[in-house]
């Protein structure tokens, strides 16, 4: 191992780190509203939309997230529609989580019996308390760990935007392994940011789980 | 108005080299779907082992191939054995590598969770009745756990094919990048082709996927 | 008599080709105890959840305090909070405490002072033995407490009537007596209540008037000790008998 090339790429890294992260957040933040506001209307059964969210739903989650990229990127600018690289990147990101997000808080929202509806209407609840002090609260918790699960899930799809040219940490390693064929050292690097990135969400996402299925309100 | 793709995509072979494309991503996944459940079901029925180094080993493996994006992975296999072991794996070899390896993770995870999501009651009325561990398990406890397995697992070869797309990025030649060749080939006299074309791959990826997706779902709610 | 406080009039419920209530009429008065009795699948459940207007309703009206409560009132939420409800799965909210629970709709839905609100939550919590329990989760109380609680969250709202579903039908046995004793309480202090239960003798000692309810029509109408000493009809007769016993093993030795 090279410890002066290490130190030497390390800013490199760094950078593309920054890029991977400022765009897998950006894309993941835009995937929970896209989520909401489709599982909001799957959940109260808006009619034309729930069909053009059904079919949004099984689109996303049946391709790739790399030929939804080239779609985008090199695709769409044939007809006019012309985005840059980064920006293309969070919409593929908000494309793909979209339809993830919606089904983890769809769950989350069935997984409360009418029951519990009920009872909040027998206390003279409108539509609105009863969704907001009684079935939100609960349906999130339960949504929590799919929802770690795909904020996760995002961040590792970002491994693919170096095929439309954004700098992040794979295209970094790339390119640094074929200029100078330090596989090795390009490689651990590589390997070491993503761990930066993804471990502290993966850890965090095992203890929330964990609380919510041992103890679960009240602990 | 100027072609998007549809002329480029009728013309010749264009239509069926893309499939034939598809053809080597479902090649793929299929092999490693093959491999990775049954090695999958033995590493998730040795986690259940009390034994600590290999449940401490096994674990470490897991974790670090399900945290580690696949694209990662491809590139350490395809770099890296070159560079550690002096092979020169082909990119379809390297990704047959990864996505057992990947599968077999995921596979056993799944195994796993089915296996710990039946009640201890299960195994309590089981012996109750006077059923022997063999008999518990092969009548009671496997048949409960495959039926949460099988829609799951069934999911895990839609993620596999998904999954293939990736290996475009260490040159192996799949829908991508046949797409690809199609749309420098027919620059000059198709400049747009790259709409249909892309879209087209899109729509195949569907095509493959959601029958499988739907398989699934299908039977997740008539066994729940 | 007190005034009219429930009025139910050719109510008709129907679940697809399903007659579950068939011309139904009732009136309850202020501060009388109508206990509602009847076999499974007889209707008793949906005729309460119909009166909350948690069910459309096909025909007839329901009037609360002489006004019309339906799924298609405008001021239901209103109505709704003059009919308390107690279920028999209890329905607490698992993510609040016990006293956030109660707190919830009188503090949201009545916009009434948190302060006071929580003065008299802690009087009717000590009131029913569960004064300590104020903090506590949900899940960490036995179903006795967690009914409890959940009469008391009812009786917070003020409601002019109260409704309970088969309580103590997914309680323990050593459970059921002190959720009845609370309800006892309750018609003793003069409340109107309607009661759907298995329990008989329970029945017998807290009803004003006892209804058979069966296959969806109202078959008997009487006070408690009619109602179960002289049954007018063959049917109330038949359905008394499931609740006794005869002594098996005294009668073979006799036989013998």
């Amino acid at each position: 191992m090279n410890w002066e090339f290490i130190m030497k790429y390390l800013p490199l890294y760094e950078k593309a780190a920054v890029l991977t992260v400022r765009i897998g957040l950006m894309g993941v933040v835009i995937a929970i509203i896209v989520g909401l506001i489709c599982a909001a209307i799957q959940y109260y059964k808006v009619p034309v939309l729930k069909h053009i969210v059904g079919i949004y739903i099984e689109l996303s989650r049946n391709t790739p997230l790399l030929v939804q990229l080239f779609f985008i990127y090199y695709g769409l600018p044939k007809v006019g529609i012309r985005t840059q690289a980064d920006v293309c990147g969070v919409i593929g990101l908000a494309f793909l989580g979209g339809s993830y997000m919606a089904e983890a808080f769809r769950s989350g929202l069935e997984a409360i019996e009418p029951i519990q509806a009920e009872s909040a209407m027998s206390l003279g609840m409108n539509r609105y308390q009863m969704m907001r002090y009684v079935i939100l609260p609960q349906a999130m918790s339960i949504s929590v760990p799919a929802f770690m699960a795909n904020v996760i899930f995002l961040l590792k799809e970002t491994s693919v935007f170096s095929a439309i040219s954004l700098m992040d940490l794979m295209f970094t390693a790339k390119d640094l392994i074929g200029l100078y064929y330090k596989t090795t050292e390009s490689l651990f690097l590589l390997v070491v940011f993503y761990l930066i990135i993804l471990l502290p969400i993966s850890i965090l996402g095992s203890i929330l789980e964990r609380r919510l299925r041992y103890a679960g309100f009240g602990a | 108005m100027p072609d998007l793709g549809l002329e480029v995509l009728l013309k010749g072979k264009n239509m069926m080299r893309l499939i034939g494309g598809l053809g080597i991503a479902l090649k793929i996944s299929l092999i490693s779907v093959v491999v990775s459940i049954p090695l999958g079901i033995l590493l998730g029925a040795l986690m259940t082992w009390k034994n600590p180094i290999t449940k401490a080993i096994l674990r470490l493996y897991l974790e670090f191939i399900r945290i580690m994006p696949q694209m990662v992975l491809l590139f350490l296999v395809y770099f890296g054995s070159t560079r550690a072991f002096g092979w020169d794996l082909s990119g379809e070899t390297a990704s047959i590598i990864v996505f057992i390896l990947w599968g077999t993770a995921e596979m056993s995870d799944l195994v796993r969770g089915a296996l710990s999501s039946i009640p201890k009651h299960q195994y309590e009325s089981s012996e109750a009745l006077g059923l022997s561990k063999v008999q518990t398990y092969l009548y009671i406890i496997i048949p409960q756990t495959l039926r949460r397995l099988i829609p799951l697992s069934i999911n895990l070869i839609t993620r596999m094919i998904k999954t293939t797309s990736l290996i475009l990025m260490i040159g192996v030649v799949e829908v991508l990048k046949v797409a690809q060749q199609i749309i420098e080939a027919n620059r000059m006299a198709s400049p747009n082709a790259a709409f249909g074309i892309y879209l087209a791959v899109f729509l195949l990826y569907f095509l493959a996927c959601w029958p499988i997706s739907m398989l699934a779902k299908y039977l997740e709610k008539r066994w729940k | 008599m007190a005034e009219e406080l429930l009025k139910i009039e050719h109510l008709t419920k129907k679940f697809e080709d399903n007659m579950i209530l068939d011309d139904v009429s009732l009136t309850v008065h202020r501060g009388e105890v109508i206990v509602v009795v009847g076999p499974s699948g007889c209707g008793k459940s949906t005729m309460l959840r119909c009166i909350n207007a948690l069910e459309p309703i096909q025909g007839g009206t329901i009037e609360i305090d002489g006004q019309q409560i339906s799924q298609k009132s405008k001021n239901l939420t209103e109505l709704r909070q003059k009919v308390g409800m107690v279920f028999q799965s209890y329905e607490l909210f698992p993510h609040l405490t016990v006293l956030n629970n109660i707190l919830l709709a009188p503090t949201k839905v009545q916009k009434r002072e948190k302060e006071e609100v929580k003065k008299e939550a802690m009087e009717l919590l000590d009131r029913v033995g569960l004064k300590e329990k104020a903090d506590s989760f949900p899940r960490q109380l036995s179903g006795g407490q967690k009914q409890r609680v959940a009469i008391v969250r009812a009786l917070c709202m003020h409601p002019e009537i109260l409704l309970f579903d088969e309580v103590t039908a997914a309680l323990d046995p050593e459970m059921v007596r002190e959720v009845l004793d609370v309800m006892l309480q309750l018609a003793q202090q003069g409340k109107t209540m309607v009661i759907v239960t298995h329990e008989m003798q329970f029945a017998r000692a807290i009803a004003d008037r006892v209804i058979f309810l069966e296959g969806g029509k109202i078959v008997e109408d009487a006070d408690p000790d009619t109602f179960f000493d002289h049954p007018q009809t063959e049917r109330a007769k038949q359905f008394l008998n499931v609740f006794t016993f005869e002594n098996v093993k005294h009668k073979t030795a006799e036989e013998n």
